[in-house]
């Protein structure tokens, strides 16, 4: 039980899943404009196509907490609305639809069919909707189909009725659509093969030749039922089905794609048949067969039969398969199908769905890698292409034919416009501070085959740079201003050094203006446009006020200067040395009127604020005052009371900066905050109640080690704050969340900060570094991870870093792929025509071999000024690397050396191989260059390496084995078997080993140096099919497993002692085992369901000053984080928390929540934080209700939200 | 008589739940029966979740969606053919 475990972590995504498993193409927002609703895991994104950019932006995306399997779209007749239909785990049908005014999902119909779970026979791996939006099907793998009719009542509102079966035991469906009929009955086409046969058949033919049947459901919407309309085999190879167009637009039916073959098929029409032609290429097999993948149907405005199919096979080559039909004497097609064609389009990514936009796009949702989108050029209609037509090959799948071949060729059609970030599959991460910066990076490889990469990901946001220019000196500070009230654009840049004032224009060049009435020989503490054309100079003796031309100085009084000053469009406040403050506001005939009393303050103004004017209001009614003595004040301005304290707030440390501005807040609407930066580095953030000037709700995070510098800057028309530190960061309401967030600026570190608006950029900001004047911008807020990608050769399997050097290795191998050497030879042979150039392998994929591996290390640079590949080294011998280790060898005088393993002639499944190999590197050059030394042959590839105490720790097998270097070979020094099936994993500290095993978990072992023995003392209760592993402390081990569970086991305390007493093998090696076991067990502290797959787990620290956190990469691209709770109370807090937004803020998909986070195992010791965090977003009446019952306020609860994500991570 | 009935109904209720939730075991299930029916179990679990699908795709470098069909058709006889019933070795002898 959750409850009595004494370790509690808080469950955290720092980057959601990047892979789309579908994408539909819709108009959801109900207006004219294309969308794009995506499946990505466990979410839903909404994307939003901007075709005048090339861009597509995130509008809205969210978690279901379900497994999404399918997703299908549907209008009702006359509507302009899409709908989406959600097939998860949840046992139930979700129809949703956008709400574009709150940009939320909303749930329109949640209907119960079966239990939850992936399960074969529960419906939900397949969703078709009838293209006229009348009905849908679900159905499971095997067996159980249902029927659901949608339609409207009355009150226009869509309804969905109760389901009808159409089951069928013995029967598995391997792709289902459904059929364009146009106004008939619905048909859905389903893909089958049935078992009943090969389960009764002991010689095992049947089981052997399966054959696939093409079968239509009717539903009869007069009847109200369903029924298996026709049936007919098809090629039994098939595996994809895709709707053609009927009704008016076509024939209807469908094309079944299988091996080498693209058949249309319907009840009343002759099947169709045309090959898919085959590469032609010196390095490609002549007789290998492509399947169709992926594909997308497109209808073309206007005559009927005008639409086509863009289909991809393996290779990722696109088809484009149209459909002739038979004419009538007018020259109408009739609908009787004539002919098949088929003809190469272009290649692109092996993609999960692609949509066509009508804007002539083509979304591709890619498999692995980026996603991308690419514009139509032209449509491949009149081009040389060779065009396939079925009138010369036979229908039936077992006639003979000849295969037909094509030149693939670079891109004619399309052209890449946009490559969207993308890191999925993500096989292996590290987190390491190269850059030297405060906060550590996050350093993963990704992709696969030749589209693989190497990538650095870092909080912060994307900042581009328009200039960077030098100046005469180091000014101090940096104002823009416009020259009258109404001026769209600034005209000034004002800069202010240790005794002079330099004002620049801002125009087609930058010169500096000598007429501006500015006094230049003095520092200059404040600049504003006042009133409606008037300027103000605000310098250390006084303040000048200039309207066209005419200037007005108001002298400091003798023997003071101004040392801080605050202005806004109305109000001028100055504080003077003496700790006074005088404060102005304009007058109706636009002069300077200065308020009679001055107020005096304790001590030393550091720093004021005022706030802008809010709209339709002649004065920001307060005024915020930090003094040295670690206070800020809140004086009022109100005529009525004006000076006047109205709140005051103690510091741990006196105030740098001072900035009161409203922003955007969680309850839609905005809330004024205080702002304050402190001389420690640290940042406040204080709500400031409009009314009565009170401090509340006090947020604060550590910036950095120097003073924090505050302004208010403008990004996408949201205000926002530019704090400075050691480097910039910027506090802006996501445009998502609407939460709060603090995001460092990927940018040098500035001195000073101002807004920027001129014709050539309308939201910029101008900063001073050292001295330079730069002006930059910020396009995307939101995004606060800016990854940086480096390509690499094949899949990535292991990343290692070099142990001192900014170096990272990466082992790399891909499958059925051809080596580089034949890759040479085979091109050396077909030279003798000398016209086949090479394709680029990052498009076109490598040539395929069977059973032949592809593999090599890479020397990867990420930190230099061109991120790159220093080195390659290839393995031959159809070796592929599996493990590496970077081991310093205690008999070398503690040399680092790179191991890897290697396995021969490996097929994957059933597990096989001839042999497998230690391989020794050398470091030269501090490691930029490796040198062979030596491999050494093992009996099995090992799977893991680590270091262990100055020598190689190897899994081999089951087996565990101590290696020291020697000259000629890795010498073996101790070896034990310890796992029960294959050691994937090895963890060390001290004398213990922590094992993970492919399937049995872990085994903890001990070292006996004495004896030079491997004992295992501890292993697990119930089988995890372990992935990766990380020690957590001496005890305890956190691990990710193949399904997606996330855990910590700890190894029980006594038994822990005793395996490392001095002597104590005698009783290890003569323990009684316990249940064909270890002698003990660990206990579970610990456990999750993540939905994706965890491949990599660290403990490390994300932010300054943070506390550790476990860190974990899943093969979609999530980075998750579990953060350790520290007190109980916390836990408490949020535990009620959790229960509290599971009831009223159940997932959209119909999951229980709590179910699904205890998929395989009941989730123990973690809060779902990604749950905690939608609090934000619930309505403002469900917040006051769960406050009230935590009995806490609406604020506070947003605070420890935030709090708790921002203290460790981003 | 009450015993009986009961008997009578628990042997429909168990009839009823192998039909509706295939793989429901019964006293005579086969060791066959039994793996066949895990295995299918284990293929379809594999073709619901995608990160395993993805997982095994990209090990053996295939597209996930060949991938998936390979995985469905596995299903159809994943552990072998049924074992020859006596009836049918009889025959089979016969016959040969």
């Amino acid at each position: 039980m959750a409850t009595t475990s004494n370790m509690f972590l808080y469950s955290l995504t720092i980057q959601p899943p990047t892979t789309i498993s579908q994408a539909l193409l819709g108009q959801f927002s109900g207006t004219k404009e294309q969308q794009i609703i995506t499946a990505s895991g466990s979410r839903l994104t909404l994307l939003q196509p901007d075709p005048r950019q090339g861009k597509v932006n995130t509008i809205l995306s969210q978690d279901v907490f379900g497994i999404i399997r399918a997703i299908a779209s549907f209008r009702l007749a006359g509507s302009h609305k899409d709908y989406i239909i959600l097939a998860t785990d949840s046992g139930r049908i979700a129809i949703i639809e956008y709400l574009p005014k709150t940009n939320r999902f909303n749930r329109i119909h949640l209907e119960t069919f079966g239990k939850s779970g992936v399960r074969r026979v529960v419906p939900g791996q397949y969703l078709a909707a009838d293209p006229k939006g009348r009905a849908c099907l679900i159905a499971s793998l095997e067996k159980n189909k249902l029927v659901y009719v949608l339609n409207r009542n009355a009150q226009a509102e869509l309804t969905i009725s109760s389901p009808l079966e159409a089951h069928k035991p013995g029967v598995l469906v391997l792709s289902l659509v459904a059929l364009d009929v146009g106004y008939a009955n619905p048909v859905f086409a389903a893909l089958e093969l049935d078992y009943t046969e090969a389960d009764q058949d002991p010689t095992g033919q049947a089981g052997q030749e399966p054959e696939a049947q093409l079968v239509y459901y009717e539903l009869d919407l007069g009847l109200n039922h369903v029924v298996r309309k026709w049936s007919d085999a098809v090629d039994p190879t098939s595996s994809l089905l895709f709707q053609v167009p009927g009704g008016s637009d076509g024939p209807s039916g469908v094309l079944v794609c299988g091996e080498e073959n693209v058949t249309y098929r319907h009840s009343n029409q002759e099947a169709f048949r045309v090959p898919i032609p085959r590469r032609r290429g010196p390095t490609e097999d002549p007789q290998r067969k492509r399947t169709i993948v992926s594909g997308v149907m497109h209808k073309l405005k206007g005559s009927a039969g005008a639409f086509f199919f863009l289909l991809q096979t393996e290779d990722g080559d696109l088809f484009k398969v149209t459909l002739d039909m038979v004419e009538d004497d007018n020259g109408n097609p009739t609908g009787e199908v004539k002919r098949l064609k088929i003809k190469y389009f272009d290649t692109i990514p092996i993609a999960t769905s692609l949509c066509i936009l009508k804007s002539g796009f083509l979304f591709v949702a890619s498999e692995f890698g980026n996603h991308s989108l690419y514009q139509f050029e032209k449509l491949g209609d009149d081009d040389e292409e060779l065009e396939f037509s079925s009138e010369e090959f036979p229908t039936d799948s077992r006639a003979a034919y000849n295969p037909v071949y094509f030149q693939p060729r670079p891109l004619e059609n399309l052209t890449l416009v946009e490559s969207i970030d993308s890191m999925n599959p993500q096989i292996d991460c590290k987190v390491a501070n190269l850059t030297g910066e405060d906060a550590p990076q996050i350093y993963s490889v990704c992709g696969n085959g030749a589209r693989s990469s190497f990538r650095m990901l870092k909080h912060g946001l994307e900042v581009s740079e328009i200039v960077a220019s030098e100046l005469p000196g180091t000014p101090a500070a940096v104002w823009t201003t416009k020259l009258t009230k109404y001026d769209e654009y600034d005209a000034y840049i004002v800069l202010s050094f240790t005794n002079a004032t330099l004002v620049l224009s801002i125009g087609e060049t930058v010169e500096e203006v000598s007429d501006s009435g500015f006094l230049t020989t003095v520092p200059t503490l404040a600049v504003q446009q006042l009133g409606e054309e008037g300027l103000i100079q605000v310098h250390p003796k006084g303040i000048r006020h200039i309207v066209q031309g005419r200037v007005n100085e108001w002298p400091a009084p003798q023997h003071r200067s101004i040392v801080a000053a605050a202005t806004n469009e109305n109000q001028v406040v100055i504080a003077l040395s003496s700790g006074e403050i005088v404060y102005f506001e304009m007058d109706a005939d636009g002069s300077l009127a200065e308020y009679d009393e001055k107020k005096e303050m304790s001590g030393t103004v550091t720093s004021l604020s005022l706030g802008r004017v809010p709209e339709g209001l002649r004065r920001s009614s307060f005024l915020a005052v930090g003094c040295d003595d670690c206070t800020v004040r809140i004086l009022s301005l109100d005529p009525e009371s004006t000076l006047e304290m109205k709140s005051i707030q103690a510091l741990t440390a006196a105030p740098a900066s001072l900035s009161i501005m409203s922003m955007e807040d969680s309850f839609g609407g905005t809330t004024l905050y205080l702002h304050i930066g402190l001389h420690s580095g640290v940042y406040l953030r204080t709500v400031l109640d409009e009314v009565t000037g009170e401090l509340t709700d006090t947020r604060q995070k550590f910036l950095g080690p120097k003073p924090t510098k505050l302004f208010q800057v403008s990004v996408q028309g949201r205000p926002c704050v530019l704090a400075l530190n050691s480097r910039p960061w910027l506090g802006y309401t996501d445009p998502i969340t609407k939460g709060f967030v603090m995001t460092p600026l990927s940018y040098v570190d500035l001195e000073y900060g101002w807004n920027f608006s001129s014709e050539q950029c309308l939201e910029g900001m101008v900063g001073i570094h050292a001295n330079f004047l730069r002006i930059f911008t910020i396009e995307k807020l939101g995004d606060n991870m800016i990854q940086k990608s480096i390509p690499l050769t094949y899949t990535p399997k292991r990343l290692v870093k070099h142990p001192e050097q900014p170096y990272f290795y990466t082992i790399e191998a891909d499958n059925n792929t051809l080596p580089p050497e034949l890759r040479a030879q085979l091109l050396a042979q077909s030279n003798t025509n000398g016209d086949a150039a090479i394709l680029p392998p990052e498009e076109f994929g490598y040539p395929k071999a069977r059973n032949r591996w592809a593999s090599c290390i890479n020397i990867v640079d990420p930190v230099s000024d061109e991120p790159s590949v220093l080195n390659r080294v290839d393995l031959d011998n159809n070796e592929a690397a599996v493990s590496a280790a970077v081991v310093s060898f205690a008999s070398q005088d503690g040399e680092s050396f790179l191991i890897v393993g290697t396995g021969k002639d490996m097929i994957l499944s059933p597990r096989q191989f001839s042999e497998g190999y230690i391989h020794v590197y050398r470091f030269h050059d501090d490691g930029r260059d490796l040198e062979f030394i030596h491999k050494t042959k093992i009996e099995e590839p090992p799977m893991a390496l680590i270091p262990f105490q100055g020598r190689l720790l190897a899994g081999i097998g089951k087996t565990l084995r101590i290696y020291d270097l020697g000259l000629k070979q890795l010498l073996r020094k101790a070896q034990a078997e310890i796992a029960p099936q294959l050691i994937v994993s090895l963890q060390t500290q001290g004398n213990r080993i922590v094992v993970g095993d492919v399937q049995q978990g872990i085994t903890y072992a001990v070292y006996k140096p004495e004896s030079n023995k491997l004992l295992a003392w501890a292993d697990d209760t119930i089988n995890r099919w372990t992935t990766c592993t990380a020690m957590v402390d001496y005890e305890s081990v956190a691990g990710g497993d193949k399904f997606g569970n996330v855990w910590i086991l700890r190894a029980p305390e006594r038994a822990s002692q005793e395996s490392d007493e001095p002597g104590s093998e005698i009783q290890l090696v003569h323990a009684k085992s316990y249940l064909h076991g270890a002698p003990n067990r660990t206990a579970l502290m610990a456990h999750f369901y993540t939905q994706d797959l965890p491949t990599s787990i660290t403990k490390t620290n994300l932010v300054v000053g943070g506390q550790d956190v476990l860190l974990w990469s899943g093969i979609q691209g999530t980075v998750g984080v579990l953060i350790p709770f520290v007190s109980r109370e916390d836990v408490d807090f949020f535990q009620s928390l959790e229960s509290h937004m599971r009831a009223e803020d159940p997932p959209l998909a119909g999951r229980d929540h709590l179910i699904y986070r205890g998929y395989y195992v009941p989730v123990k010791g973690v809060i779902d934080g990604d749950l905690c965090e939608r609090f934000v977003l619930l309505a403002n009446d469900k917040k006051q209700m769960i406050a009230g019952e935590l009995d806490r306020s609406v604020r506070e609860i947003e605070r420890k939200i935030s709090d708790i994500r921002t203290r460790s991570a981003f | 008589m009450m015993r009986l009935a009961d008997k009578l109904r628990t042997q429909q209720e168990l009839e009823r739940l192998q039909a509706k939730y295939i793989g429901t075991g019964h006293p005579d299930t086969t060791s066959w029966e039994w793996k066949t029916n895990i295995n299918r179990d284990t293929y379809s679990s594999i073709v619901g979740h995608p990160p395993l699908l993805s997982y095994i795709a990209l090990a053996s470098n295939e597209p996930v969606t060949k991938v998936r069909a390979e995985m469905i058709r596995k299903m159809i006889q994943p552990a072998g053919p049924p074992p020859a019933r006596e009836e049918d070795t009889i025959m089979g002898g016969h016959q040969s």
